[in-house]
């Protein structure tokens, strides 16, 4: 039986404010195995980019419990979270979130200064990235210098870097025609073909069709949890 | 791990460059201000001090009373009460070391084709006591030159150099009034004192000499005043009161009249000449504090304002495994390097500025290198503190807040 990644149980998340609390995610319950390829799907306000946002560790919950690759994030300090999303986590961004001061190679081997390697063996890895999202001739152009679709390329190769478990895209494709969308999506497949677990947030069914399982939110609560049968094929 | 930061550090701030000039204004102008203004002010300070060593130490100068001629007052040191004799009786006092009467007077001194109108005074040796005064070539006149009435004389640094130029006038005889006197001594220099008069534009002969030959009548011939040294600080107060009783005693002023003399205590004027210089001194440091100030309120908005611009960075950063500690060293190498790069740009203009002055006005500067190192260190740590703190509450942050602002 393949190795659960995600174990998320009666996860609930609050915001407060001068209104009064405004609830946004209640008792949310998701499992997954390695080896996934999930989309979250809902309308907008339903919730979706928040559960993402505490998938990538990026925000705490306010109620229920979140395991990680085996560890409860509730227990990790500021500093051990930061090194999950450094080495088991790799996040993709809807607006790419790429420094713009710093060239492409630099901006995918940053996650490795944080990890400490030395600066030969980062240009290294973040050249075969670069290499394997297909931009290595680009590698010492800055972000505002290349096209959307292939910032969004860069921020992937960024997310693989480090060699995580599990690839966390919130609205990948949400910025990109869809052209450059398919590949993105074929991008992802690759990586899920690779063995590594993906989870798209997205609002397309076209996107959600290359993938696995299906997840539905509505008004903060997951309301439908399916396999894919009509995936696109090859994706 | 540090070096890849450093570079780090090194491209933000030249990724900016208009951020990065301005942040560094901030410390330039603090650090050159107090560099420049303190630089500025012990320079004075001490050209006062050197001023008023020049003088002598524990010194009284006795003047003559005012005149008073058919109800029409004349200034101070013009009556021709005091006498040679005076000053001798005072030399007798406890606690005097010398007293030395002062005939002054002008004249024209002439060697060979050259000649100069310098002050000439006649005194006692113990003039050159009180104000420990050397002769740099030569000796100075003693008190058998004195007793015989000799016709020598000793001469300033700056009459020396108008009347023999490159030579040395020891043994040369020069004419005063027609009459040849041979300079046997040519003093150091003493520069200038404290109101601004060349002290080395003066020849001495002993007051025998000067009454018998350069005196035209008994007025000119009068002592205006008398130097008097005591033996330390402690004393004078004492001193002074046994000068005036001595003086009323011998000029036979009437209990309750007025003194025909004055006697200035010199060290307090001394004193509070270096007390001007030291509040001086004082204004100009509150001045460059008050620049170091607001040098350092504008590196504090611009750190914040760079900080606050950069929020979203440290939300990627911390979003893609940074720690807290890794964007606080990120920030603290940026504001190292800014302020050490501004510190130094303020010292370096901070001096030019001073050396200018000094070039330009003849000021005198004086470089100390605690003024340096406080001006430098206070804006470097106003710096790297306030973007410090900066960078640490935008460190405290989760990364989605981070990754949200805008």
């Amino acid at each position: 039986m393949a190795r659960q990644v995600i174990d998320v149980a009666a996860l609930d998340k609050t915001y407060h404010t001068e209104a009064g609390p405004v609830p946004v995610l209640h008792q949310v319950n998701f499992q997954m195995d390695e080896g996934e390829f999930v989309a979250i799907m809902g309308p907008s306000g339903s919730g979706k980019s928040t559960f993402m946002n505490i998938l990538g560790c990026l925000d705490r919950p306010t109620g229920g419990r979140y395991t990680l690759d085996g560890k409860n994030t509730a227990d990790l300090d500021r500093d051990a979270l930061a090194q999950l999303r450094n080495q088991v986590l790799g996040f993709v961004f809807q607006g790419f979130n790429l420094l713009p001061r710093a060239t492409l190679l630099e901006n995918v081997g940053l996650p490795l200064v944080y990890a400490g390697l030395s600066a030969a063996e980062r240009n290294q890895r973040a050249l075969e990235q670069l290499d394997n999202v297909g931009l290595a001739r680009f590698a010492s152009s800055l972000p505002s210098q290349i096209s959307g679709g292939q910032q969004q390329r860069v921020a992937i190769a960024r997310a693989l870097v480090n060699q995580p478990r599990l690839i966390l895209a919130d609205e990948p494709t949400g910025n990109l025609d869809s052209k450059t969308s398919d590949e993105v999506m074929a991008l992802f497949c690759r990586l899920n073909d690779a063995g590594i677990s993906v989870v798209i947030v997205t609002h397309e069914p076209d996107v959600a069709r290359h993938t696995k399982r299906r997840v539905l939110f509505r008004d903060g609560e997951m309301v439908e949890d399916t396999l894919v049968t009509d995936r696109s094929w090859p994706c | 791990m540090l070096r890849p930061m450093l570079g780090e550090a090194w491209k933000a701030i030249s990724a900016n460059r208009l951020r990065t000039f301005l942040t560094m204004l901030g410390m330039v102008i603090g650090v050159g201000a107090v560099v420049l203004m303190l630089a500025i002010g012990q320079g004075a300070q001490a050209a006062i001090k050197t001023q008023i060593d020049s003088m002598g130490s524990h010194l009284f100068i006795v003047l003559a009373g005012s005149q008073n001629s058919g109800g029409v007052r004349f200034g101070g040191g013009n009556a021709t009460t005091l006498t040679v004799d005076d000053a001798n009786a005072i030399r007798q006092l406890p606690g005097i070391t010398a007293s030395a009467p002062v005939i002054p007077g002008s004249q024209q001194v002439i060697y060979e084709a050259n000649n100069w109108n310098s002050q000439i005074a006649g005194t006692h040796p113990d003039y050159f006591v009180a104000r420990d005064w050397q002769a740099a070539q030569g000796a100075l006149f003693d008190e058998s030159d004195l007793q015989s009435g000799r016709r020598v004389a000793v001469i300033g640094r700056t009459v020396a150099q108008n009347l023999f130029g490159e030579n040395d006038p020891v043994g040369k005889t020069v004419r005063i009034r027609q009459s040849p006197f041979t300079i046997i001594g040519v003093l150091v220099s003493k520069g200038q004192s404290l109101d601004g008069r060349d002290q080395d534009d003066s020849v001495f002969v002993p007051y025998t000499t000067f009454q018998r030959t350069l005196a035209s009548s008994r007025f000119r011939g009068a002592v205006r005043i008398m130097l008097v040294q005591a033996e330390s600080d402690a004393v004078m107060p004492e001193a002074e009161h046994a000068i005036t009783e001595l003086l009323r005693d011998r000029h036979r002023i009437a209990a309750g009249a007025e003194d025909d003399f004055f006697v200035n205590n010199l060290t307090a004027l001394a004193n509070s000449a270096a007390e001007m210089a030291k509040t001086m001194a004082l204004l100009l440091g509150a001045i460059a504090s008050v620049s170091l100030l607001v040098g350092g309120i504008g590196i504090m908005n611009i750190m914040l304002v760079s900080v606050t611009e950069r929020t979203r960075e440290i939300g990627i950063r911390m979003a893609i495994g940074a720690r807290q500690r890794d964007i606080l060293l990120q920030f603290m190498l940026e504001a190292l390097t800014l302020s050490l790069t501004g510190g130094l740009i303020g010292v370096v203009l901070g001096m030019g500025g001073a050396k200018l002055i000094q070039v330009l006005w003849h000021a005198p500067v004086i470089f100390t290198v605690s003024a340096v190192v406080v001006a430098f260190a206070v804006s470097a740590v106003t710096g790297v503190f306030f973007f410090f703190f900066f960078a640490w509450k935008a460190s405290r942050l989760d990364p989605i807040e981070a990754l949200r602002y805008q």
